[in-house]
Formats: structure tokens, C-alpha cells, sequence
């Protein structure tokens, strides 16, 4: 798709748009960098010398430490971790499932259950959420002392919120594929369970990929529903832990800049090293938004 | 389709039964309750509710005269605006420049993408150090560059600014990088007979790219709209509770504040409620008034 055939030497025009890209790149960037640089400075720097790299005396990791040691955030990222890492193998599984019953099989009534599937993407959480906890709450899972019931009351509301989007970018996936190989496993006696599990899911894994890439990174950064459902300090997973930093440690810049650190370098990393899935996904999970 | 492998019916509700499970006890029927809910007297989120409301409409027409939710409509249209013009205009911007450029397409695709990966609260607090009046990034920057007196981003005058601005710029990329698949299905040909008939770039964009760009345009308005209902992490955490004096609250952040900080869980039951009809109106309205007819 390469147009560079057509241009010979860069014009006046493609100057003043590599000048515009990398600006609109740089206000990106900048930001993002700025806040790790400060991180590793002390607090008063912060608002008096924001923009020099810290160097030598300038350098100091008090604010990591502060933020391993005052407020667990090694335990946030546990809970974190318990949660997004649930909700994205839950959500694989029976979506997967789904998604593969309704390409393969044809029965009265899959029109309607596509719909409903379809629609289950446009319900915004504000409006599923206080019913939710209500019922939740009636059976014992929210307002409690217990931690792991308080994740699975995080990650249950989660799960049904990502399992549409999953359904509709695996059905993308599975309509493309040949169904010559499903048919010779058939023939070499293969019951449709184990045909699922050893024919599609292998030929299926880009879209699997994408789908628990982005299922991850929504239960890990959506702070709404932890705000029902995470009512104490050790239940707090990482989003809600840093929701609630401004009310605890108000003027605690330093600390704030660190924590910020901690929590978008990992997603970072997990970005570069997959973005190929990323971007991919996206257009496919365009409707979530 | 005729193969046999998928005639015998029995593995459907094995299949389908534990994701629609899912999707009936945590979506389905908390939306129709949600609605249920909007018309009767809650007054505690663990509370049973106290009957019907007398009248059963009696929120709906609270909300006419709430001068708060007033607000929160102003705000969420303001913020609809915004992120047409912000959002969809800056992105089919900088898509068309770079569908244009010849290297580095894969990195402005990288960049412009990275903030939405990243949480929106942890972008609240960045945000927050930014906007600090004595002094974030911004106020120490126009102190370098010569400017006296520090600029309070966060009051009356600057808040809805301040607040739009980190949503805007986060979202950008999402648009960005739909247009700009978009633009490269575009088949290469169109631009060559163009090339032939001696058209400038200018008017190979104007009328070849955004043209054939329409229904994605299109595509991409309608998810602005309706992004911009759901927004909620990031106001919350810059401008907590509609502060300063209310001046900030969405529909979203509204109906979370009367929900938990008021306890008034019926009436934030009917915002939601009326964030869903908004939500359908709007994207209807602007499928009408965008979208193309398949050639």
C-alpha cells in the first residue's frame, strides 16, 4: 500500500505535516514523561523544578518507597491482578463457547440471541450497576469483611459486561475460518467438544489474544464498579487505591507522581510488547467503545 | 453449511447456557429492574425498597426542575461537542496526514494510541499535577515563559475547560486509529487515476479520502456520542462531587453522586434511565443525519 512511488523529493506540505504529527505526538508523550521523571524527584521539587531530569543529588526513590510502604500497592495489584486475570479466563471460556454455537450450529431463535447480544453492548454500566449491587448485596458478596468475596463481586458484574464485545469480535474470527478441518477431525472421531478445544481454539488464537488483552486492561483500569463493590482498605484493587489517593494524602505530590508511575508502566510495557493485537481488536470492538 | 458434525442439537445449550447465564443475571435483568427501580422509593442502596413513588413518575419530574441535573445535561452536551470536534475532528486530521506522509506511520499509530490503554484515573491524577495552581506543569511553564499571576484552572471559569481537555486528548488515538484503518481500504487506484487526471493532493483528499471515509466518520460520531455519555473516572477524580459548586457534574457523575453521596438510589436509578434514552436519541439522530446508503 506504499504511495512513496509517487513523491519524489519531500514537498513543503509533507514538512508542515511531519511538524503537526510529531506536535500532536510530543503533547502525547510529554505528559507521561513528565510524571515519571518527577517521580523520582522529592516532592517540593515538583512544584518549583518540574521540567529538569533529575540527576545525582536531584535523585531520590523516597517516593517508591513511600508508596511500596504507606499504602500497599503491592497488595492492590494483587487484588488486581486476581480480578482482571479472572474476569479475562472466564470470559474467554464462555464466550468462546458462544461464539463458536452460534457460528457452526443454526436453531429457531439465533437471530434473537445475536441481538441480544448486540444489545448487551450498548447497555452503559450506569444503568445495570445499582441492581446489580442490590442483589449482590442480598447474597452476601458486597459490604462484607471477606476479601475474595469482594473481588468475585468485582469481577462477576465485569465478566457480563465484557462477554458481548467477546462474543462479537470471536464470531468475526470463527465465520472465516474453513470448516474442512473441523470435518476431517469428524471423520477420524472427534465429538464436537474436543473438535472445539483442539481445532478451532488453536486456529482461533489471534482473536483469543485480542479479546484477553482487552478484556484485561478494562477490569484493570475501570474504577466505576470497584467503587460499589471494594468497601475496605486490603479489598482495594490498584484503580480504586489510586481514586482514593487525593482524599488520603492530599498535598503528597511525590507520592502521587510515584504511584502514577507504578501503575501505567506495566500497562505500558503490556501495550508495546501487543499492541499488534491491540490495534487489531479495536476495530472489531469498535461498538464498545 | 451441511456439515454433520453440527446436526445433532443436544451441544448448543452447553455452549451457549453458561455466557447467556452471565449476561441475563448481571445485564439483562438489572437493566429492566433499573427501570422498575426509577419509579419507586429507595433511599438506601441496601435497603429494600418502600413501594412505588406518588406519583409512580414522581423522579422524572423532580429532574425538570433539578437545577443540578440541568447542569449535568449542559455538561454532558457540552462535553457531546467536544469530543465531535476534539476527538473525531483532530483524528480525521491527523489520519488524513498521515495516510499521506511516507515513513513513520507506525509510530505516530503507536503513539497517538498509548493513552487509552492507560487508566483514566491514573490519568485524573497526572492531570491533577498538571493543572495544580501552585504549581503544576502548566502554571510553571507560563511562569517560565514570562507570565505573572498563577492561573487557578480549577475554578468556576476554567473547570469545564480543564476537565475536557485530558478527555479529549486521551481518546484521540481510538478515532485515529479507526479512521486510518478505514483509509487504508481505500483502493490505491482511485488515487492513481486522480495522479493521472493531474489532481493535487489536496483534492485527492477532498474528494476521494473523505468521501469514501463517510460511514466511518459516521461510525466514529456515533461512538464519540455515545463515549462521551459513559464518561465517568476521569471527572470524578479531577473534579470530585461536581465541584467547585456543582458546576462539573456529567449525567454520569450526577447520577453516582445521588446514588451514593445522597443516598437517593431511585432517583440516580432514573438518571440512568435517562442517560440510556439520551444515548439512543442521539445515535439515531446522527446515523440520520451521517450515515450513507450502501452503494
Amino acid at each position: 500500500m506504499s504511495k512513496s512511488g509517487k513523491r519524489k523529493k519531500p514537498s513543503i506540505g509533507k514538512m508542515i505535516a511531519y511538524v503537526f504529527l510529531s506536535l500532536w505526538a510530543i503533547t502525547t508523550l510529554y505528559p507521561l514523561v513528565w510524571v515519571v521523571i518527577n517521580a523520582f524527584k522529592d516532592r517540593r521539587l515538583i512544584l518549583t523544578d518540574s521540567f529538569t531530569i533529575p540527576v545525582g543529588a536531584k535523585a531520590t526513590l523516597d517516593n517508591f518507597r513511600l508508596a511500596f510502604n504507606k499504602l500497599n500497592i503491592l497488595g492492590a495489584y494483587k487484588n488486581s491482578l486476581i480480578i482482571s486475570c479472572t474476569v479475562m479466563f472466564v470470559v474467554m471460556l464462555f464466550a468462546g463457547f458462544a461464539a463458536f454455537a452460534l457460528v457452526r450450529y443454526h436453531f429457531r431463535g439465533k437471530q434473537f440471541l445475536y441481538n441480544l447480544v448486540i444489545a448487551g453492548m450498548m447497555f452503559p454500566i450506569f444503568s445495570t450497576i445499582i441492581p446489580v449491587f442490590r442483589m449482590m448485596n442480598s447474597w452476601g458478596i458486597v459490604n462484607t469483611e471477606s476479601t475474595a468475596l469482594s473481588l468475585m463481586a468485582t469481577a462477576l458484574p465485569q465478566i457480563a459486561g465484557n462477554m458481548s464485545f467477546a462474543i462479537v469480535v470471536l464470531i468475526g474470527y470463527i465465520k472465516s475460518l474453513p470448516i474442512d478441518l473441523e470435518e476431517a477431525a469428524y471423520i477420524e472421531g472427534c465429538n464436537v467438544y474436543k473438535i472445539y478445544f483442539k481445532v478451532v481454539v488453536p486456529l482461533t488464537k489471534p482473536s483469543f489474544a485480542t479479546v484477553a488483552i482487552f478484556t484485561f486492561l478494562w477490569s484493570y483500569n475501570d474504577l466505576f464498579t470497584q467503587m460499589f463493590t471494594l468497601r475496605l482498605k486490603n479489598q482495594w484493587a490498584i484503580t480504586r487505591l489510586l481514586g482514593e489517593l487525593t482524599s488520603m494524602e492530599g498535598t503528597n505530590y511525590g507520592l502521587m507522581a510515584s504511584a502514577v508511575t507504578l501503575v501505567i508502566i506495566p500497562v505500558l510495557i503490556i501495550y508495546l510488547c501487543l499492541q499488534k493485537y491491540i490495534v487489531k481488536g479495536l476495530t472489531a470492538g469498535a461498538l464498545k467503545g | 453449511m451441511n456439515s454433520n458434525i453440527y446436526k445433532k442439537k443436544t451441544p448448543i445449550f452447553v455452549f451457549l447456557i453458561p455466557a447467556f447465564i452471565f449476561m441475563t443475571i448481571f445485564l439483562y435483568y438489572p437493566f429492566i429492574r433499573n427501570i422498575v427501580n426509577s419509579f419507586q422509593s429507595i433511599t438506601g442502596l441496601g435497603t429494600a425498597a418502600k413501594g412505588f413513588n406518588e406519583p409512580w413518575y414522581a423522579n422524572y419530574k423532580t429532574m425538570i426542575e433539578d437545577p443540578n441535573m440541568r447542569i449535568a445535561i449542559k455538561n454532558t452536551i457540552i462535553m457531546i461537542i467536544a469530543t465531535l470536534v476534539g476527538q473525531v475532528g483532530m483524528a480525521l486530521l491527523l489520519a488524513l496526514l498521515v495516510d499521506n506522509i511516507g515513513r513513520g506511520k507506525k509510530f505516530f499509530q503507536t503513539v497517538y494510541f498509548l493513552p487509552i490503554v492507560i487508566s483514566a484515573t491514573a490519568l485524573g491524577l497526572l492531570f491533577n499535577l498538571i493543572f495544580l495552581y501552585d504549581k503544576g506543569m502548566l502554571n510553571q511553564f507560563l511562569e517560565i515563559l514570562g507570565f505573572s499571576g498563577l492561573i487557578d484552572w480549577k475554578d468556576q471559569h476554567h473547570a469545564m475547560m480543564t476537565l475536557l481537555i485530558p478527555v479529549m486528548w486521551q481518546y484521540v488515538g481510538f478515532y485515529f486509529v479507526i479512521l486510518i484503518t478505514g483509509l487504508n481500504t481505500i483502493s490505491e487506484e482511485l488515487y492513481e487515476a486522480a495522479v493521472v487526471d493531474g489532481a493535487t493532493k489536496l483534492q485527492q483528499v477532498f474528494y476521494i479520502s473523505i468521501p469514501l471515509l463517510r460511514n466511518v466518520v459516521c461510525t466514529c460520531i456515533i461512538l464519540a456520542v455515545t463515549g462521551a455519555l459513559k464518561v465517568f473516572d476521569l471527572p470524578w477524580i479531577m473534579f470530585p462531587k461536581g465541584m467547585p459548586v456543582n458546576s462539573t457534574f456529567l449525567t454520569g457523575t450526577y447520577m453516582y453522586y445521588q446514588t451514593f453521596n445522597s443516598n437517593n438510589v431511585d432517583y440516580g436509578s432514573a438518571i440512568a434511565v435517562v442517560i440510556v434514552v439520551l444515548g439512543i436519541i442521539l445515535s439515531k439522530v446522527a446515523n440520520k443525519l451521517f450515515k450513507e446508503k450502501d452503494y
